[in-house]
């Protein structure tokens, strides 16, 4: 496997990280309000604000650490999203902000306001939209170079099916993900209302997560009929998302072992990921970067991913610790040890 | 910056300063107020003091707010290079994106052990192991800081490259880390971060020592963030001298700049404040110190020191860094003299360290010393202009391309200030309704 493979591969480990911990957060954020608006909140909101106060921060870095990997690994792609990212990019980190913040302050502040809520439902579903325009310009057409000038097709992208279908995509799926996960955590919380409600929130989300990961596959091949092909290369990881889906939906349903059914999203979203991220190479973006072209030079390469790798090592057991610390500690999910 | 044209590079020079300036509150914050939690803690557990260990709860409990804010900002930031500055990562990220890498790992490091340590407090047998959790803390805020010190010492002092035809070839990215700019760009941040944290905290007690509250509480709240503000306060200017000297070897006209030393000479004066004529470049009404400026920079009052009259017009910077470095240094100054008056009257039993006017000094160093940073980092990149990185590449080059910067401008702006405005008061109620006399109240019932 050559470095530069090496390294995507390690960089793709830490957006997919981000994709399970962000979308717990997120759509967490969303059924929180909607729980308020729907005068449920009592049920869900202690589940919730219990999951999220130790891990949000975590999350974060799991995005850092992409970014500023990929920038560094692949020092070109600075130069073509940092141009066209602009304005996607800075409102990205804006509703980042907002919900960052919002939520240390609305936890460690006291006040539970309204307004508070609102944004942190809100952000829940603008910050995963804003981000896809990430990986929907990076299967080209939407970046020109012109006269050594980077121009972002603003019009296009917005006019485009596929970067709708892909917003889309990604709202469904934070919602399917974060249920299912919350369905577990109000298992072993034993809080029987919060689970029939968050069970009943995952079976709903679960259809339009396969239909708008069809509806992907179907816009992507109108947009970019290349890529298209390469996932027909790599079909079985598509297949075996699929089963992994089916599967975790039997058990949502036969309200049987959540975990194991949490496990069976992360897979489901595991082989998606992965199969999209395989199929997308060697392009970075489409047209213009590939692994290869964009490379840095080989030692600054050998370097980062000794870091990359290192980083790895210490986010994932610290996220397994903090887990075991927080989320399974009976105690504390019980609510009897603050 | 001799054009104050509103165009795509000025404006995101804008975009970066507001960032930086907002963000460098919250990170200086969060460098140096781990250190003073885990002193305390440390304290109130070698001598059973358990006024030092609530100051660390409570200080821990205000620290995780700014530490949220430090983070979105830190966020923006570090998109915002790519965002705004597009050719300079092109170009720089081959060489730095390590430290870069490297910054965000600590910083995780850290708020890992961060989480752990605020929900842990009462889930240890001995309490030692639960100070043991603050060391990774204080090792990972420090760390971080080092590692982005070293980015920034590497736009002022580039090396571990060479440039062929444009290209960077031979890259070597530990040398990059390791430039010449770097031990006195990490020692005076760090220790600058130390030092403002440590007054941060002693003016907040002191506010609350005026308001009327005197128990053994806030005196020795007062008398830990003093003393250590005191060493603290030596150190950043030991290391602020070093770095003068630094600057006239490697970037002379930085120094010359902020000097308005126009004319290389030897014995050369060093001048506070004053006006600059123009035309003339003549200084008025400044005063006057004979050879320090030949002491700054070179240790030897009889030594030559560089003037603008050495660099092209086009590489001075703005001359009003001038007044940024003298508002700096006459800060750090204060800082040193207000917390060696304090070591002292704490030796002698003659002098009141709760004296009302000590300490409205004490409260007035607090936003002085955040002040100081601001001027300290403001003077650092506007003095390295026009360029990014030294002599390689020029920040009006390495701007984005890209239209919108001016709404972005504006966005981030507003979101600023309900951020800072939030966090104020977020605070201010947390420690409203939940005053130290309560759980003060705590102590003494257990005693």
């Amino acid at each position: 496997m050559d470095i530069q493979l090496l390294g995507i591969t390690v960089l793709w480990v830490f957006l997919y990280g981000y994709l399970i911990t962000a979308s717990i957060d997120f759509g967490a954020g969303f059924f929180a309000y909607y729980g308020e608006l729907t005068g449920r909140d009592h049920i869900i909101n202690k589940i919730i604000s219990r999951y999220l106060s130790p891990v949000w921060e975590v999350t974060n870095v799991f995005f850092v650490f992409f970014f500023v990997g990929l920038v560094g690994f692949f020092p070109d792609t600075a130069y073509y999203y940092g141009t066209a990212l602009l304005v996607p990019g800075s409102i990205a980190i804006i509703l980042l902000a907002i919900r960052g913040s919002f939520y240390a302050f609305g936890n460690y502040g006291a006040k539970k306001s309204r307004v508070y809520t609102f944004l942190y439902g809100v952000t829940g579903l603008l910050i995963p939209a804003s981000l896809s325009t990430a990986l929907t310009l990076s299967e080209g057409g939407f970046i020109e170079e012109v006269n050594g000038e980077v121009k972002f097709l603003a019009g296009e992208l917005f006019s485009s099916f596929y970067s709708w279908s892909v917003v889309l995509l990604a709202i469904v799926s934070v919602l399917f993900i974060s249920a299912a996960f919350l369905t577990y955590y109000a298992s072993r919380a034993k809080d029987e209302p919060a689970l029939e409600l968050l069970r009943k929130y995952a079976l709903f989300w679960s259809a339009p997560t396969i239909l708008s990961s069809i509806l992907v596959f179907v816009a992507l091949q109108q947009h970019n009929s290349v890529h298209f092909e390469r996932t027909l290369d790599y079909a079985w990881f598509f297949i075996a998302s699929l089963f992994c889906f089916l599967i975790a939906t039997y058990l949502i349903f036969q309200r049987k072992r959540y975990g194991t059914a949490f496990i069976f999203v992360m897979l489901q979203f595991f082989f998606a990921f992965f199969g999209y991220g395989i199929s997308h190479l060697p392009w970075i973006l489409y047209d213009h970067i590939t692994i290869y072209s964009g490379y840095t030079n080989e030692t600054t390469g050998v370097y980062l991913v000794i870091a990359f790798i290192a980083g790895l090592c210490l986010l994932v057991p610290s996220l397994v610790l903090l887990m075991r610390l927080f989320l399974f500690d009976a105690e504390y999910v019980k609510g009897n040890k603050s | 910056m001799s054009n104050l044209e509103l165009d795509s590079a000025m404006l995101s020079r804008l975009l970066t300063s507001l960032t930086l300036g907002f963000h460098i509150i919250f990170a200086t914050l969060g460098v140096g107020v781990p250190l003073l939690i885990s002193l305390a803690e440390w304290i109130g557990i070698k001598r059973n003091d358990p006024y030092y260990t609530l100051l660390a709860r409570r200080w821990a409990r205000g620290f995780v707010v700014t530490v949220a804010v430090g983070v979105v900002t830190g966020t923006a930031i570090g998109l915002q290079l790519s965002l705004l500055w597009p050719n300079f990562m092109q170009l720089a990220g081959q060489v730095i994106s390590l430290p870069l890498f490297l910054e965000t790992f600590a910083f995780f490091f850290e708020a890992i052990f961060l989480g752990i340590y605020l929900y842990t407090w009462d889930r240890f047998k001995k309490p030692i192991y639960h100070w043991l959790i603050s060391i990774p803390v204080v090792i990972g805020s420090t760390l971080s800081a080092v590692f982005i010190s070293t980015v920034n010492a590497f736009m002022n002092s580039p090396q571990g490259f060479d440039m062929v035809d444009g290209v960077l070839t031979n890259i070597q990215p530990l040398a990059a880390m390791f430039n010449p700019a770097t031990p006195t760009k990490v020692g005076h941040v760090v220790m600058s971060a130390y030092l403002t944290s440590a007054i941060v905290l002693a003016a907040i007690t002191a506010f609350h020592m005026l308001k009327g509250k005197r128990s053994t509480y806030y005196r020795k709240a007062l008398k830990l963030t003093m003393t250590a503000g005191f060493i603290f306060a030596i150190g950043t200017a030991v290391i602020g001298d070093f770095s003068g000297k630094y600057l006239a070897e490697y970037q002379p006209s930085k120094l010359a700049a902020a000097e308005w030393h126009f004319e290389t000479s030897e014995n050369a004066d060093l001048v506070v404040g004053g006006f600059l004529d123009d035309e003339t470049n003549e200084v008025k009404y400044g005063l006057v110190l004979p050879n320090f400026l030949s002491i700054l920079a070179h240790g030897d009052p009889n030594a030559e020191v560089m003037g603008l009259d050495q660099v092209p017009e086009d590489e001075v910077p703005p001359l009003y860094i001038h007044y940024l470095f003298d508002g700096m240094v006459g800060i750090g100054m204060f800082l040193a003299a207000l917390t060696f008056f304090f070591v002292i009257a704490l030796r002698l039993k003659r002098f009141n360290t709760e004296n009302k006017w000590f300490l409205r000094l004490i409260v007035l160093a607090g936003p002085l010393s955040v002040l100081a940073i601001e001027f300290g980092w403001i003077f650092s990149e506007v003095g390295r202009q026009p360029w990014i990185l030294w002599d390689i590449m020029r920040t009006g080059h390495a701007a984005t391309s890209a239209n919108g910067v001016g709404w972005m401008f504006v966005l981030f702006l507003l979101l600023y200030i309900v951020l800072g405005t939030l966090c104020v008061t977020v605070l201010r109620k947390m420690f409203k309704t939940n005053p130290a006399e309560n759980e003060l109240e705590e102590i003494a019932r257990r005693k």
